[in-house]
């Protein structure tokens, strides 16, 4: 079995990597804080958000979950344009493994730091005053992983394409800033202008969001079912073009 | 199968730029083989097509007899290969940079850990092999490098400019380790180099590369030999003026400048060193120094491009 054992040995290096920079760790933990508790608490204040517990602060939290989880895997498939600086990635890519194992191993790489910042996130639910039980957590942990996946896919096939970190800031306004604030996060998506309503059901973050809420908050605009198939749907679409980009661009990535 | 490497009119082609222009190369089982030529001569480019990273434009290669097209995978099975650049991780271990290297290549669970050892033995990182690469230095991460390219038992091992941007300790450390390495492994070194040096002491047999065209290939000392001509260098008061006067020489087959100093290339050089020095003063210019060198590789490279390899940085 050398692809598993390949796709094993590319995890297992995303891993220690996303382990032992302790700096992404806390980061992971401050900004959603600081999100919750300064702009969750200074919107707050400031409308009047019925219908839930807790009020603004408590709605934006899956968002915020959400927010960090994009941003984080799409950066964390990006450092493959970085190992390409650093020269590593052509260990890796000389390997006689297939390109495809490189980058489910990467992306169960990515999962596997989404799933333990999941949990860091999760827990931090006493600070909005939302109560967590223990089946909402196990579900959240397992939509984290589904949304993580679909953008270390994205993150991945964005760096297939690119060739420095000079896009960064390209991809920072044309890509990630706009699935972040399309999404839902900062705000409800029913009763918006219908541009608007168009762009944000485009998004593949809105259904993660829309997932997240449901399970948390139990108030959702669209059901369950449907935003699963919806995340699961862009998880495959993602890590299977982006496989495929791999294996296309083999030459341009070493 | 004689040679384990071989190209056919191995070609790579930018734009209108030719990088690797139609070259043959064969290298024979369990030499040391290099590639000598300056940089930009097509030596990476070469190398990299060899490995599988390139494709050719036009023509076909073997390695250790599969096609580095069509068989990229099993090309990729049989060699290891030492980049230019670093390619670690600095937040790896050395030991786990050779871990990940194992597994990655399928070296069986049952003989990993003795494989590891194995080349530890060879690298001597010491304790520092539990450390994260980042604290390594230079010949370190090199050391490194190399042993995690034999971890997998290639046949074939490339070196990229092995010792680039090392110092002349570390340098020759590495020649000599790459030199026990050949000695006691079943494995061909295909090496590319501008250090003159380098091809000299390590390898077997040398291919000058310039323009991306092999110009010539043989032994270090065959191609010694073929010079028939010693360089007698010089450093005098007037240098231009003593080229000019000392071109009419009979015994002066060639006389240059080169970086301040006159360059002539004479036969048996060390018995006409009185006759230069005699004919200087007669001509009222003043000697300060004298230096007779036999050719050396940089000879060989200067007869048949006319040009010097330019060294490191330019």
């Amino acid at each position: 079995m050398p692809e598993i054992e390949g796709i094993y040995t590319i995890w297992l290096r995303e891993t220690k990597r996303y382990v032992r920079y302790r700096s992404r760790i806390l980061t992971s933990v401050v900004t959603p804080l600081l999100w919750l508790l300064i702009f969750g608490t200074g919107l707050g204040s400031a409308i009047r958000f019925g219908g839930i517990a807790g009020g603004y602060k408590a709605f934006i939290y899956p968002g915020i979950i959400g927010q960090t989880i994009l941003f984080t895997t799409i950066f964390s498939g990006l450092s493959v344009i970085m190992d390409r600086q650093y020269g590593f990635l052509k260990e890796i890519m000389v390997a006689p493994i297939t390109r495809p194992s490189i980058v489910f191993g990467k992306s169960i790489g990515i999962g596997t730091a989404a799933l333990i910042q999941g949990v860091i996130l999760l827990l931090l639910s006493f600070v909005v005053g939302v109560t967590m039980t223990v089946p909402a957590f196990l579900i959240s942990i397992v939509l984290i992983v589904i949304i993580a996946l679909g953008f270390a896919g994205l993150g991945l096939l964005i760096a297939s394409l690119t060739d420095s970190l000079e896009g960064f800031n390209l991809i920072m306004s044309f890509i990630v800033l706009p699935i972040f604030l399309l999404s839902g996060a900062l705000f409800p998506v029913t009763g918006l202008p219908s541009w608007l309503k168009f762009a944000v059901y485009l998004d593949p973050l809105t259904y993660g969001v829309d997932a997240l809420r449901n399970v948390i908050l139990h108030q959702s605009a669209l059901p369950l079912e449907l935003s699963v198939v919806v995340i699961i749907g862009f998880a495959v679409l993602m890590i299977f073009v982006s496989a495929f980009m791999f294996t296309k661009r083999e030459q341009g990535l070493m | 199968m004689k040679n384990i490497i071989e190209t056919d009119g191995i070609t790579k082609r930018y734009d209108d730029f030719i990088a690797v222009n139609s070259v043959n190369l064969e290298v024979p089982r369990n030499t040391v083989y290099g590639v000598l030529g300056p940089n930009g001569a097509g030596k990476t480019t070469l190398i990299s097509m060899l490995c599988t990273i390139l494709r050719p434009t036009s023509g076909t290669a073997q390695v250790n007899g599969y096609d580095i097209v069509k068989q990229a995978k099993e090309v990729r099975a049989s060699i290891g290969i030492v980049f230019q650049s670093r390619a670690l991780d600095d937040i790896l271990t050395g030991r786990e940079h050779l871990e990940m290297h194992a597994s990655l290549y399928g070296v069986p669970k049952d003989v990993r850990k003795e494989r590891i050892d194995e080349i530890l033995d060879l690298i001597a990182l010491g304790k520092k092999v539990d450390e994260y690469v980042k604290t390594y230095s230079g010949g370190m991460k090199r050391r490194l490098e190399i042993g995690r390219g034999l971890i997998h038992h290639p046949k074939v091992l490339f070196l990229d400019e092995p010792t680039l941007g090392l110092d002349p300790q570390t340098r020759e450390n590495i020649w000599e380790y790459i030199h026990n390495m050949t000695q006691t492994q079943d494995i061909t070194v295909l090496l590319t180099t501008h250090y003159m040096e380098e091809a000299d002491q390590l390898c077997d047999e040398v291919a000058i590369i310039n323009k991306g065209q092999i110009i010539t290939s043989d032994s270090p000392s065959n191609l010694k030999r073929e010079l028939k001509a010693d360089t007698i260098t010089l450093k005098v008061s007037d240098p231009e003026e003593f080229v000019k006067k000392a071109k009419k020489l009979e015994f002066t087959k060639d006389i240059f400048l080169m970086n301040g100093e006159v360059k002539m290339m004479v036969e048996r050089g060390e018995n006409l060193v009185p006759e230069v020095v005699d004919f200087a003063s007669s001509q009222g210019i003043h000697i300060t120094s004298v230096e007779v060198e036999h050719p050396n590789l940089e000879d060989v490279f200067i007869k048949y491009t006319g040009s010097r390899i330019v060294g490191e940085g330019k």
